[in-house]
Parts: structure tokens; C-alpha cells; sequence
């Protein structure tokens, strides 16, 4: 109901920010849209010692092409993305994802990044990252490097960052050619997690056959999950019903989802064969401009 | 920690733990009690306020953080003695029974219309998709939102 | 006078206007008066520890580092409790219930300490630092287990007590119905379990124990839908004098029949209150008013259905056993076990039935009949109208046909059905139909046929009969105290009223609906009438609000008195006109001679009331009814859903609902219609996605919103609502309730049409909630479970 005690800092300099974050190590944590940790917190899963709130840096809301990527700052909020006009050039996925991540408020507040680091398996954000080949910008007050995203999600709730390190940016590389995508998720109502998500990104070359394929996965392993197989079975290939169907069939064997209240891991698997092979369609449909 | 807050175009100076909840701080430190809370996992908006000017869910804020931030709540939707065309349309269209999930639907409604006077059914129903209602199963809600939209626009 | 013609003007708002509601006046500007809102000098806030295990002795509990957290006033335990006799209360069912664990925690949530401190934030902080000493035993997760052989024995504490059964009961004639089912050309089976659900209204329980020490006065602001019959229990079993306890329950967010149970945390802030002198708050959080309060349903219900070669149907018999809980606690008429499900006969014409009932005891949180079912007829109804689908379903009839030809007939009214209740008024026909014609049932059958995308369409019906208004005083009461109701009515000398009610509102507008009652009988404006629930110091002793018993008994009082007063007006108008009363009419608000148009009106008949009244008669306007109602009232409905589900995920949406309505006359149309819409939202919420089930550890899943689901805006469906008006024959405005009836009879047709769908692919049920891995579970022939 109420969280444990904390120490709070509201810093107002990213430097600042950085400097407490490096001093603080494990006992400090980043607090950005906060509907993700709050909630834990309030449930006493979590007990962090000294939060950082980077609400305050400002600087951090934006969402802005930057050299041949679209780069989604800190406190860009899901609401932000919804609205934007350049994500959807970016990436039909996120643009499909961007609605359906938990509910209206919450993404009035909520940001990508926050959910990239998080690292949730039932998480949205991140199967779309894996999709479409993000870059994950994190920076300390030792300075800044980045990271693939298939490196940054290490496993449940578990990233790569190191301590004193925040996300800062995260980076989707606009497509060259042709593309299209989807996010096909599957939840019993508005604000549960995704029974099954699937993100799909398909890019085809000059000659109609696919140059880039993403294949991302929600709630099916304990960490969102690339379905690497089935991506490598896309690549240099025409796109045909055929193909898409036997990249589903691989999509469904690499996921491992447990069964739950959700659901027995047959159904999920059947259900991730499925929307995969519609995500796919549906990609495709996006590389001729249907969608 | 010593926060300074405007609520409804009032400003005021509280010190309050950091742990302190937004919702909690504006029922017990402000005694604005139209505020609700229905449950303990941000599930239910029955706490929703309007922080400057977006809805959100005031039990997954702190205190701290609305600092220096303009909060509206729905003590702040009447105006100068005048009921804000949603609370009318809200009693005119029989959208609350028990009026628990009320003060936060008006507040979600009321974000809507001005961004929106005209929405669809579906328009509606996805804006308040972040609320709960036990009570009236929505339809009389979406009918007086759509109502103080369309009355708002001819004043 | 019918239902589509008010006979009052719209300012007078009397029967049939949909008169906006006075209460909202304080709900829209954020003003409502709810439990948290209040606030005492010197409050003190109370947090609840919890049994994390749901079977296991409590060896030993050690306090002290909880008492020592500075801001922690008091630490209560089961022992300290039972130092004062409050260790265990008894239950609304004769049962006894633990306030605090003293022997053994016996499900997942209960209460086994109690913090009280300065601030809510501190008192939640000391719970953990409670160290609870558990010898876990294992847990009994289903009354299957429960009532096998090898069960270990839950209620070990009850003198007596040698197995896991918490009752059982019947109804019916068993020789007549196994005669009827010798006759069989057919027999229909079907095994359900209506999960066990939740109300979970938007406000959750609490209570302000105020127990004054330099008065004795125990002031307790409660979440209570019944909050006379709750002093007397308080009276009762605290042993305080009852005239020194005012329950005063103030606004509620809901109630659902959630706030009808006497709750352990009412207990202890009582008894905290008392003990420390100051004001104690409790108000439970989601988690634990999901987890440890009043559930309803739980309910395994086996059936058979005998037909003859023709389809009609001979006889039905019904075995169920419902899944108690802990402590035997449903809120029911003491005579009925099972609460009303014997009303499982339904809207159909067949002599012979028989039920047989058993309810066992599992570790997990008491209850079971809640969640607007008045008393176990969402279960009844849930029943046969899925056995009568699958009997249409099995011998190749159109449901609708099918139901046609089985239903009593409007001129079988009143109709006796097999297990003795006397249905009052219905025309079950003329509502079927209309559904089927609002929603052009013949034309989504020719639409079902042609459907060729893959996506299978399917059409549900459900036409039940609900029965509330508990009830006579021969046969109801709770806890002993016979279920009549109560309205005491005052005229002021303006003319104006102020009407009290011995039953309580959450939300249905009694505010407004009780005072167009008045309105319809006196005239007076609906506007101008003061109404007051929930202050037992200052209303009329009633039974509360549940069961949608208010308009049927609190109605008709209201009724009543209004006419006892008009009779009263009667003797000074006559006395105004110098005229006999036998000559004096009455009508929409006036007093004539008859035959003359000398006339006063109910203004000026209340003002002589006090300035100039006859001698000989006393000063005042003023009258009480306390009513017995002869009979229940019988409200009745068709529903029809249309369904398009997806065999390749699982998932199906609603096309398409129309609900028809019979509640006989309609008091305030607008009001009839939210209830209607808001019940129809809970039965999609129940056949969709809405449950709370245990793994085999006895944790419950459900027990909070993340898997409590409770739907929302975007996938509730829109609702078309008709209505047919058959009134009550013995109900003095000719009204029925109806707060319950879309609750209890919707989720039969969800599942119908959700059935109807996937019939041909061989299913033939699927239990609520009908979850998508659950239907291509179905469709796959696989189980899918949970």
C-alpha cells in the first residue's frame, strides 16, 4: 500500500544527476515515469535507498532524428510516442505498440526508456527493440557508450547497465528501403500484461526480397525475446505465405512461456505461430505502403 | 522535504516525507477528499488528478515529484460558482450511480474535450480506459462526456 | 396508471419521470461523504496482518518490535481479543468466524494481528515486524477435497464438527421428480462450476470506531449496507448496550452485497477504540478486500432435465455443493442453506423438481453469497439457463422455440413453481419476443449460417426469473430478525418532507426514487422531500439494502405511509373545507369536495397541521410504516447476445446484446436503466474474464486488480435495452426490484452464445470465465487450463 522510506533528489543538471547516480552505486535508483518501480515499491518488492528523480531535466523529453535514427530521450513519455509523426516512419511497430502499453494515464507518464531498462519479459517496449535492432544510448559520469539492444536485455529484469549508469537515449534506425511492421499483442483487457505479444519488422532491397527482418517476443520467456531462427530464415528470401508460415512454426518452437493463470504453454506457443504469421502480413502489407 | 504545489490555482508550501503519495497528500495534508483511492496496484484511475494538465494516476506519483507542478483536481472543475459543463452533463445523463470512480472519469472526460470536443464512442472509451466503474457500465459515461463536449463548444 | 404514462407533472416528478438525482449534486463537485473522507480529533489508523499460508497453527506471535516502532500506539492479537470474548464472532449463518487467529489460520488473508498508530503510512510499516511463528498444514483447495476421505479437518475448533460439511439442505420432491424422469424420452446433463467471483466495488470496506470514553457512546461510521440489523449484532456479541451504539454508514462507493457481512476488522477497531479511548480508522486496501471479504458464487452445480419426445420439459433435478470457505458466513435468510437457488425451476412450466444442496468448508477466504445475487439466484438462473440452451442444443430445437414452448404462461399467474415459491406476476413470451425482435434473431441465425471468414458467430439467450424483496416475516429473516422494512415520513408546516429509510443506498438514488414515491401518493414535489439512510439514531429500524429488496419492502412502506398521511390530510382538509371527510377526494396534490372545486392543497393541509388543526386530533404530519411483504416480487427478463469468436487465439467479442426487462412498474425510468446497464457490465465480467481461483497451495490468484480483472470501457460492450411493464399484483405501487437482474441473468447468455459458436465444433460448455485459452482449449479438444 505505501512504500518503505527513501532519500530523494530531484536533481536539475544532468550532471548532477550523473554524480549522484555514480556516488550512490546499488543503493541509487532512477526515477523517471515511475510507473513501474512506484507500483513495486508500494507492494515492498522493491526498496530502493536513495531515489533520482530526472523529472526535472527536461532536456531529456525529446523524440528527434539524429543521424539516420530516431532518438527517444529519458522522459519521452509512451503518450509522446503515440503522438509523434516520426515514429511510424521509424517504425510501423512502434507505432503499432505505442498505444497498447498499459493504459492512458499510465502513459501519461510512463517512458520508453523507463521500460527498456526495466527489462520485464511481459514488457512491450523491448520486443519491438529487439524487432527493429535498437541501440541503447547509457551514460555515467565516466561518459557515455552504446549498446545493442539484443546485449542490453540480459535476462529477468536484468540489464547490462553498469552501476551509475542511466539509459539516456534510446536509437531505432530509420529504414533504408521498403518496411513495415506490426505488434500484434494479446491481452484479456486495457492495462493487463500481454497474454503473448509479437513484434514484427520486415525491410525488402531493391529487388523485393527481405533485407531486414525482426521477430520480438512478449511474455514468453523470463526476458522479451528475439526469435533469431525465424529472422534467419526470412533474410534474402521472397516473401510469400509459405515462408512466413515456416518463420512462425520457428517463432513458436524458440519461445518457452510457462504456463499460468494466462494460460498453458501450448496456447501461447499457438498463439505466437499465429500473430507472427499476421504480424508478418501485416509487415508486408507495410513494405507497399498498404498500411 | 518542503514542496511547493499549486492545487486547483492555489499555492501551497507543505514539508512531507518523499514517501508520501499524491493522493494521499492531497486527501490528509490538503483535506481534498474527492479524490479516491480504489486500489493498490495503479490499476483502477479512481485517484486520477490532472497534472499540469495531463491525467494521471495521483497513487503513482509522489508528493515530491509535483513540486514546482499545477494539479487539478475535481474540486477545481467548478469555476467561479459554475459547474464545469461535464459535472452538468454528468448529473444530466445519469453517468454515476455510487460516484466513487466519478471525480476521476470527469477529470479524463474533461482532458478529452478540450483536446477533442467531438469524440467518438470509441474515442471515449479508450480515454477512459484507465478508469473503472463498478457501477454503471459506462455507456451513461461516454454519453455525458460526448454531451459536455459538444455543450462546451457552443459557449 | 402505466409505467410509459407518469400521471404527476415533470415538477412534481412523482412515478415514471426520470427526475435527475438529487445526491449527484455532492458526487460531481467531489463533496461525497465516503468512510476515508472522515475525519476525528485525534484519529488513530489501523492495519491488519494477514496469514500468508492458508492452513497452518499459529504457534507464536512476538509484538515487540512492533510495538516499539515509534508512531505504533497499540498491537492487538487474537489473544488479547479473547481476553474480552471477541476472539470469535458468529456469522450471518449460524457459524462462528475467527476475528483474530487464536488456534490455526485457516485461508490465504486472515486476520491474525491488528496495528493501530498515528498514521496509516507507520501502521503498514509495523505489520512486517510482527514475527508470526506458522506450523503449515496442508490446505484444502476445493469442497471436492474437502469432503473426500482422506481431508484434513478445517474446523477442528467446533464442538461436533467431524468432517468439512457446513450444511446441507434441500427442496423439492425427490419421488415425484424420479417418477418424472422414469417418463423421460430424454434426459439432459450438465456439470458447471460458477467460479467464485468477487464485487469489488470501487470503495472498499472500512470503519470509524469512535467508542467515547467519558460517554459510553460508541459511534461507529461503517461501510454497512444494513446498518440497524449491524448495531444489534454489535449489540449482541460485544456485549454494548444498544442504545449506547449509532452506526452510522455514510456515503458508499458501492456495496454489491460486499458491505453486508460483519467483517473482523469492524470488530477489532471497535474493540481498539474502546480499549485505547481515541478514534480508530480501518479501510482495507484492494488486496485485502479481494482476498478475505465477502466473495460470491463458488458453485458447483450438477443438473438434469427430463424432456418427452416433443422437447417439453418434465422434471429437473439439481445437486450442488458450493465451496464455503472457512466460516459458514453467506448473508442469507436463515431458513435457506443455499440462499434462494431453489428457484432454479426458472421461467418454465414442469411439476415436478428436486434439489439437493451441500456446502463444504476449503481454506479459503468465507462468504459466497454476495455480488448482487440475490441470495444464490445468479447461480440458480446461470443454472438452468444452460441447461435448457444445451437441451435446445441436444435435440436439434432453436433455443428460442425451445424456451416458447416451456414457459409458463401468462395466465398461469400466480404461478406455484415445484419448490414451493408463488411467482406473482410474468409474461415471459412478450419480453422473449420483443428481444428477439429488437435484435432480429432470425436474421444474425441467417447470418450465423453464411459466415465463411473463419470467425464463427453465435447467438445466446437467457430469460430468467429473479426473485427478491426478502421478505415475509412466515419464512425470512436474518439472524432472527424478520425482514420487513421501514419508512417514517414527516410533512413540515412549508409543506415540505423528510422521508426515512430503514434501508441504505450505494448507489441506486434512493435519495431521489423514495422521494418520487412520495410524490406519486401526496403531490408534494420530489424535489422538495429530504431523504436519510444509514443513521440507526435517526431512521426507522429496517434490514438494509441488498437482494434489490429495497423498492419491493422500503418502497412499499413508503407507499404506505404516504397514504396513512394522506389520510390524516384527509380529516384537516376536511376540517379546512368544513366539510365531511367522507366527501373529501384526493388527487395529484389536492383536497376537493367532492363534486365542487373547493379544494386545499397538501401545503396548505400541511401547515393547518400545525396552525390549525381540528381539537381533539394531535398537532403534526407525521407517520411510520414498518411493512411485511406478502410475497417475494418476480422480475423478469430475455436476453440475447450475439458473439463472433476467433477459433485461432481464442478470443470473441460481443456483436450485439439486447436486454429486455420486466420489473413491473418503473419508478424513475433513467435510474431502472443504469442499473439494468451496470448489471449486464457485471455478467459480461463474469463470462469474459472476471474470477478468482486458487492454486493447489491454497494461494489466491485474484487478489488484486492485476489478475482480478475488472473490465473496462473499451471491452465492455454497448447494451440495447426494452422493457415490457407486468406489475405486481400485491406490491402497492405495482413494482419489482431490479438491481440484481441483469447481474443474475446475463452471464448465461454470454456463455450461450459463446457455446451456440462452437456447438458445431463439438463443444458443448464451457465454464465462466470463458478465457480464450479456454475456448481453444474446447475447440482443440484439449483442457486448458486454469
Amino acid at each position: 500500500m505505501y512504500p518503505a522510506s527513501f532519500e530523494y533528489s530531484a536533481p536539475q543538471s544532468l550532471s548532477e544527476a550523473l554524480g549522484l547516480l555514480g556516488k550512490l552505486g546499488d543503493e541509487g535508483r532512477v526515477l523517471a515515469g515511475g510507473q513501474s518501480l512506484i507500483p513495486m515499491m508500494k507492494l515492498r518488492l522493491a526498496q530502493p535507498g536513495h531515489l533520482v528523480d530526472i523529472n526535472g531535466l527536461k532536456e531529456l523529453s525529446y523524440i528527434r532524428r539524429d543521424n539516420g535514427h530516431l532518438a527517444i530521450g529519458a522522459l519521452a513519455r509512451h503518450a509522446d510516442i503515440v503522438k509523434s509523426p516520426l515514429v511510424p516512419e521509424a517504425s510501423k511497430a512502434m507505432a503499432a505498440a505505442a498505444p497498447w502499453i498499459s493504459d492512458p494515464l499510465v502513459r501519461n507518464r510512463g517512458t520508453l526508456c523507463g521500460s527498456v531498462a526495466h527489462c520485464d519479459p511481459e514488457g512491450d517496449w523491448n520486443s519491438v527493440m529487439l524487432a527493429v535492432g535498437a541501440l541503447v544510448v547509457a551514460l555515467s559520469s565516466d561518459g557515455e557508450r552504446t549498446v545493442p539492444i539484443s546485449d542490453f536485455v540480459v535476462d529477468f529484469f536484468t540489464n547490462s547497465l553498469r552501476p551509475g549508469e542511466m539509459v539516456k537515449e534510446v536509437r531505432v534506425p530509420f529504414p533504408v528501403g521498403a518496411s513495415g511492421g506490426a505488434y500484434n499483442k494479446l491481452e484479456r483487457k486495457i492495462g493487463d500484461y500481454a497474454t503473448v505479444g509479437v513484434a514484427t519488422h520486415l525491410e525488402l532491397d531493391g529487388s523485393g526480397k527481405i533485407s531486414q527482418a525482426g521477430i520480438g517476443l512478449t511474455s514468453v520467456h523470463n526476458h522479451n525475446l528475439k526469435a533469431t531462427a525465424a529472422e534467419a530464415m526470412l533474410i534474402g528470401q521472397e516473401p510469400s505465405d509459405a515462408l512466413f508460415a515456416a518463420a512462425a512454426e520457428a517463432a513458436a518452437a524458440a519461445c518457452q512461456p510457462s504456463s499460468d493463470v494466462r494460460g498453458p504453454a501450448d496456447y501461447k506457443r499457438a498463439v505466437v505461430r499465429e500473430y507472427t504469421k499476421r504480424g508478418l502480413a501485416t509487415s508486408l502489407a507495410g513494405t507497399r505502403g498498404e498500411n | 522535504m518542503e514542496i511547493q504545489v499549486t492545487v486547483n490555482g492555489t499555492a501551497y508550501t507543505r514539508d512531507v516525507e518523499p514517501r508520501v503519495l499524491l493522493v494521499d497528500f492531497i486527501r490528509t495534508n490538503l483535506g481534498l477528499t474527492g479524490t479516491h483511492i480504489g486500489c493498490d496496484t495503479t490499476s483502477c484511475g479512481a485517484c486520477t488528478v490532472l497534472l499540469d494538465g495531463q491525467p494521471v494516476k495521483s497513487c503513482t506519483i509522489f508528493a515530491v515529484q509535483a513540486s514546482g507542478a499545477s494539479v487539478g483536481t475535481v474540486e477545481g472543475l467548478k469555476q467561479n460558482g459554475a459547474l464545469h459543463p461535464i459535472q452538468e452533463a454528468f448529473k444530466e445523463h445519469h453517468a454515476l450511480q455510487c460516484g466513487f470512480c466519478t471525480p476521476g472519469m470527469m477529470l479524463v472526460g474533461s482532458a478529452l474535450i478540450a483536446e477533442n470536443p467531438h469524440p467518438t464512442d470509441d474515442e471515449v472509451r479508450w480515454a477512459i480506459s484507465g478508469n473503472l466503474c463498478r457501477c454503471t457500465g459506462y455507456m451513461n459515461i461516454v454519453t455525458a462526456i460526448q454531451a459536455a463536449g459538444a455543450a462546451g463548444e457552443g459557449s | 396508471m402505466t409505467a410509459t404514462h407518469p400521471r404527476t407533472t415533470p415538477e412534481v416528478g412523482g412515478i415514471g419521470h426520470s427526475v435527475r438525482r438529487k445526491e449527484d449534486s455532492r458526487f460531481i463537485q467531489g463533496r461525497g461523504n465516503y468512510l476515508d473522507d472522515i475525519v476525528l480529533p485525534g484519529m488513530l489508523h489501523m492495519a491488519i496482518l494477514r496469514s500468508p499460508i492458508a492452513h497452518g497453527r499459529l504457534r507464536s506471535i512476538d509484538t515487540s518490535a512492533a510495538q516499539a516502532l515509534p508512531g505504533v500506539v497499540a498491537v492487538v492479537t487474537g489473544e488479547l481479543m479473547a481476553a474480552h470474548k471477541l476472539a470469535w464472532m458468529p456469522t450471518l449463518s449460524g457459524d462462528t468466524q475467527a476475528v483474530l487467529a487464536t488456534d490455526k489460520v485457516r485461508y490465504q488473508g486472515q486476520e491474525v494481528a491488528a496495528v493501530i498508530a498515528t498514521d496509516p503510512y507507520i501502521a503498514r510499516d509495523a505489520l512486517p515486524l510482527i514475527d508470526v511463528d506458522y506450523e503449515e498444514l496442508p490446505p484444502v483447495t476445493s469442497p471436492q477435497q474437502s469432503l473426500g476421505a482422506d481431508a484434513p479437518l478445517i474446523r477442528d475448533e467446533k464442538e461436533g464438527q467431524v468432517d468439512n460439511v457446513a450444511y446441507t439442505w434441500e427442496s423439492g420432491d425427490k419421488a415425484a421428480t424420479d417418477a418424472a424422469f422414469a417418463k423421460a424420452a430424454r434426459v439432459v446433463e450438465i456439470a458447471t462450476h460458477y467460479p467464485r467471483s468477487h464485487p469489488a466495488p470501487m470503495e472498499t470496506c472500512g470503519i470509524l470506531a469512535d467508542v467515547n470514553p467519558a460517554t459510553g457512546q460508541a459511534t461507529l461510521y461503517m461501510t454497512s449496507q444494513a446498518p440497524h440489523a449491524h448495531r444489534t449484532l454489535f449489540a449482541l456479541v460485544a456485549g454494548l448496550p444498544e442504545e449506547n451504539i449509532r452506526i452510522i454508514s455514510p456515503d458508499l462507493g458501492g456495496g454489491f452485497g460486499n458491505k453486508v457481512p460483519i467483517y473482523p476488522g469492524y470488530v477489532v477497531a471497535t474493540a481498539a477504540s474502546l480499549l485505547i479511548g481515541k478514534p480508530v480508522k480501518w479501510i482495507e486496501s484492494r488486496t485485502e478486500n479481494l482476498i478475505s471479504t465477502g466473495f460470491g458464487r463458488d458453485y458447483h452445480m450438477k443438473g438434469e432435465l427430463a424432456l418427452d419426445e416433443k422437447g417439453r420439459i418434465l422434471g429437473m433435478r439439481s445437486t450442488v455443493l458450493s465451496d464455503q470457505g472457512a466460516f459458514f458466513s453467506d448473508a442469507q435468510p436463515t431458513k435457506f442453506k443455499a440462499g434462494l437457488f431453489h428457484i432454479c425451476t426458472g421461467s418454465y412450466d414442469y411439476p415436478a423438481a428436486y434439489v439437493s444442496a451441500k456446502g463444504a468448508y476449503t481454506n479459503k477466504a468465507p462468504g459466497g453469497v454476495a455480488y448482487r445475487c440475490s441470495f444464490r439466484v445468479t447461480e440458480a438462473s446461470y443454472f438452468i439457463e444452460r441447461l435448457v440452451d444445451k437441451a435446445a442444443h441436444e435435440i436439434g430445437m432453436d433455443p428460442a422455440e425451445f424456451r416458447l414452448m416451456n414457459f409458463i404462461k401468462p395466465e398461469q399467474f400466480p404461478y406455484k413453481s415445484p419448490t414451493g415459491f408463488i411467482y406473482d406476476s410474468g409474461d415471459y413470451h412478450s419480453a422473449l419476443k420483443l428481444a428477439m425482435e429488437m435484435i432480429d434473431y432470425d436474421g444474425w441465425r441467417q447470418k450465423q449460417k453464411e459466415r465463411t471468414d473463419g470467425k464463427l458467430i453465435g447467438i445466446g439467450i437467457a430469460s430468467f426469473t429473479e426473485v427478491v424483496g426478502a421478505g415475509n416475516s412466515r419464512e425470512y429473516d436474518l439472524v432472527g430478525i424478520k425482514m420487513f422494512d421501514s419508512a417514517e415520513l414527516r410533512i413540515h408546516p412549508t409543506g415540505k418532507a423528510i422521508l426515512k429509510l430503514g434501508v441504505k443506498s450505494q448507489g441506486q438514488g434512493h435519495e431521489t426514487t423514495f422521494a418520487q414515491i412520495v410524490a406519486e401518493e401526496l403531490g408534494i414535489p420530489a424535489g422538495d422531500i429530504k431523504v436519510m439512510e444509514g443513521d440507526t439514531d435517526n431512521t426507522p429500524y429496517g434490514l438494509g439494502t441488498y437482494a434489490s429488496r429495497s423498492t419491493p419492502v422500503a418502497g412499499a412502506a413508503t407507499a404506505i405511509v404516504s397514504r396513512k398521511i394522506r389520510e390524516k390530510g384527509r380529516q384537516l382538509a376536511a376540517h379546512l373545507l368544513e366539510a365531511s371527510a367522507d366527501d373529501i377526494e384526493f388527487d395529484l396534490g389536492k383536497f376537493t369536495v367532492k363534486g365542487t372545486d373547493k379544494g386545499v392543497t397538501i401545503q396548505e393541509v400541511a401547515f393547518a397541521a400545525y396552525t390549525n388543526h381540528p381539537q381533539g386530533m394531535e398537532a403534526g404530519l407525521e407517520d411510520v410504516c414498518y411493512y411485511d411483504p406478502p410475497n417475494m416480487t418476480f422480475p423478469f427478463g430475455s436476453y440475447i447476445v450475439v458473439v463472433e469468436v476467433d477459433p485461432s487465439d481464442g478470443t470473441w467479442k460481443v456483436l450485439d446484446m439486447v436486454a429486455v426487462d420486466d420489473c413491473g412498474v418503473r419508478i424513475n425510468p433513467m435510474i431502472v436503466a443504469g442499473q439494468i446497464t451496470g448489471g449486464l457490465t457485471e455478467g459480461f465480467a463474469k463470462a469474459n474474464m472476471q474470477w478468482i481461483t486458487f492454486d493447489d497451495d491454497g494461494n489466491c490468484i485474484g487478489s488484486n486488480f492485476l489478475d482480478y480483472l475488472v473490465p473496462t470501457a473499451w471491452e465492455t460492450p454497448k447494451f440495447r435495452l426494452g422493457e415490457t411493464v407486468t406489475p405486481s399484483p400485491h406490491h402497492p405501487i405495482g413494482a419489482k426490484g431490479v438491481g440484481e437482474s441483469a447481474t443474475v441473468g446475463s452471464p448465461a447468455a454470454f456463455v450461450n452464445a459463446v457455446v451456440d459458436a462452437l456447438w458445431s465444433k463439438g463443444v458443448t460448455n464451457i465454464d465462466m470465465p470463458v478465457l480464450p485459452h479456454r475456448v481453444w482449449g474446447a475447440i482443440n479438444g484439449v483442457e486448458a487450463k486454469p
